[in-house]
């Protein structure tokens, strides 16, 4: 009994913190959903399910940021996860060299998102932009990276994996580093290929661990909104403009109070279902 | 021609190193540029730019001073990053230890209820967050921005760690502790914190890093200049139409980035296996 009391007082600060800040408002957000509320005019009226509605089926913008938040998902955690995967297996095993890499590829990582937006929207500009610059060296005139719906998303796609990517690489790292070496070696005296102990020794051993980063990747991807805010603002012609960038712009742009929660619950679902959809995975792998 | 074993090594090694390295051009040109365009005159960025400045031009680095009270947001940004890892290290060990080693109705189905918040992206919500600080009368103050990262799925991720960590660690001490008729808030100070300093590091260096690189929070609870963060003071630099004022940009990004890759360089190590511990995504 004085132990349930004492555990309960430990853990009062977090929960009370996380009723306030946090259930709460994940309660209150569904609420807000249901209302035509415009902050401007301070009146909140119920119109239960019409902002999903007005989402799903009156607004064309809604699509268009659906499919720009899946073209930036689909981009971006294949290209991640393949690029971290190779680097790990390129810098597991323990040398100067490999932490000598290890520790440029992880640098991004601790870097803000925000200087890095700012850094790379400025290597990225038209003729004054450096990665042009550099283009025109060897004859490829670049194209104006983000003016141009298409290649700005290829640009923040891009520059996310590079910020990101190291995260990922030492979580490989750290997987690979459990496999005992003498899977490798016995394999390799029965005369295996490289690739063949990649694909039937490693590849299946990093299988749990590639399910964990693929959740969190999707999951990471569908939250970044700084990167977006601050290198295309959403543009060109909405080219870039996210789920979450559109949560932001309709709530604290527009005011649309009632429009922009039900946007919110939708990014919800839409994160738990990724979030089940990869755990019914693992667990039928694990079978 | 016949190569042997050694030589066919060496090729091998010798190849994966230049192609890392040209992987790596990306990841190590932004910061060069950066700091180096910090240091060019505004003509001299939009000529014919070259890595290293042909006149270093300090000024930049006073400008970004008078442009907008800018040591006063590195201030800000520093001391809410302090009391949001201070904070974090209490509330998060505190319930850490509960839920490793204290036996209580509930434990299991309040450590579900917590994790779930890992899954819910803060822009859900924010928008409920914004009426309810407006309603405390915490709009345009620190307090938003030192509450939510605690209270919120960062400080519920920093709680799961430490449990994880005091699950781990022997039990005899503690018990031999409790012999000796020290309270449970005894044990936990006395006996479990200095046993789990490597967490606490972790939790340590995620955490400051996490306040100091928030920008949704700030952007959506603070207007006033002279109470900005970092993110936000940087994304500031820009002339009353919005162009960028690149020269003064990258000098007060360089100058809000270099020192945390120093410190990111000296203690790489320690800092790589807190993220690896956590992995968590920002």
């Amino acid at each position: 009994m004085r132990e349930a009391i004492e555990a309960w007082l430990f853990v009062s600060p977090i929960v009370t913190g996380f009723l306030i800040f946090f259930l709460g408002p994940l309660i209150a957000v569904f609420f807000y959903s249901m209302t035509e509320w415009n902050l401007l005019s301070q009146q909140a009226t119920f119109v239960g399910l019409d902002n999903f509605e007005d989402a799903l089926t009156r607004n064309p913008d809604f699509w268009h940021v659906i499919r720009n938040s899946v073209i930036f998902a689909a981009g971006l955690v294949p290209l991640n996860m393949s690029l971290a995967l190779v680097l790990a297996l390129a810098l597991s095993r323990p040398s100067f060299g490999a932490v000598f890499f290890r520790t440029i590829f992880f640098a991004p990582v601790v870097t803000s998102a925000v200087a890095w937006a700012i850094v790379w929207k400025f290597l990225l500009q038209n003729e004054a932009g450096a990665v042009n610059q550099i283009l025109a060296l060897v004859g490829i005139t670049g194209p104006n990276w983000l003016r141009e719906p298409d290649w700005a998303m290829v640009a923040v796609i891009v520059t996310r994996v590079i910020k990101m990517v190291g995260l990922n690489m030492i979580l490989y790292i750290a997987a690979l580093q459990t496999i005992p070496r003498d899977y490798e070696e016995a394999a390799r005296l029965e005369g295996a290929s490289n690739w063949q102990i990649f694909s039937t020794i490693i590849w299946p051993l990093l299988a749990p661990i590639t399910l964990i980063i693929m959740v969190i990747t999707s999951i990471g991807s569908f939250k970044v909104f700084d990167h977006i805010y601050l290198m295309t603002g959403g543009g060109p012609e909405n080219g870039t403009l996210v789920l979450a960038f559109y949560i932001y712009e309709q709530g604290f742009k527009f005011f649309n109070v009632g429009y922009a929660s039900a946007l919110a619950i939708i990014m919800f679902f839409v994160v738990l279902a990724l979030t089940i959809v990869q755990l019914a995975l693992r667990g039928r792998n694990a079978r | 021609m016949n190569l042997t074993q050694r030589q066919l090594r060496i090729i091998t090694r010798v190849c994966w190193t230049i192609s890392l390295t040209i992987v790596a051009i990306p990841f190590v040109f932004p910061f060069l540029w950066m700091v180096s365009s910090g240091f060019k005159s505004p003509t001299e960025i939009f000529g014919q730019p070259t890595l290293v400045p042909r006149v270093w031009r300090w000024d930049n680095f006073v400008e970004v001073f008078t442009y907008q009270p800018f040591a006063q947001q590195y201030f800000n940004s520093l001391y809410i990053a302090v009391a949001v890892t201070a904070l974090t290290l209490v509330i998060a060990s505190l319930a850490g230890y509960a839920l490793a080693r204290l036996r209580f109705a509930g434990a299991g189905l309040l450590m579900l209820f917590l994790l779930s918040a890992l899954m819910v992206p803060e822009e859900v919500t924010i928008i409920p967050n914004f009426f309810l600080i407006r309603w405390m009368g915490l709009m345009d103050t620190h307090w938003p921005l030192i509450l939510l990262p605690v209270f919120g799925p960062h400080g519920v991720m920093a709680t799961f760690l430490m449990r994880q960590y005091f699950l781990a660690l022997p039990k005899e001490l503690e018990e031999a502790g409790k012999m000796d008729g020290l309270s449970r808030v005894g044990i936990w100070w006395r006996i479990a914190l200095p046993m789990s300093r490597p967490a606490l590091a972790a939790v340590a260096i995620i955490t400051f890093l996490f306040s100091w690189n928030l920008f949704l929070e700030p952007l959506v609870f603070v207007s006033s200049l002279k109470l900005f963060t970092l993110p936000l003071a940087l994304s500031n630099f820009t002339d009353p139409y919005g162009t960028p004022l690149w020269h003064l940009q990258l000098a007060a990004t360089s100058l809000a980035v270099v020192p945390v890759l120093i410190v990111y360089l000296l203690a790489q190590r320690q800092i790589i296996e807190s993220f690896a511990m956590s992995g968590v995504k920002g």
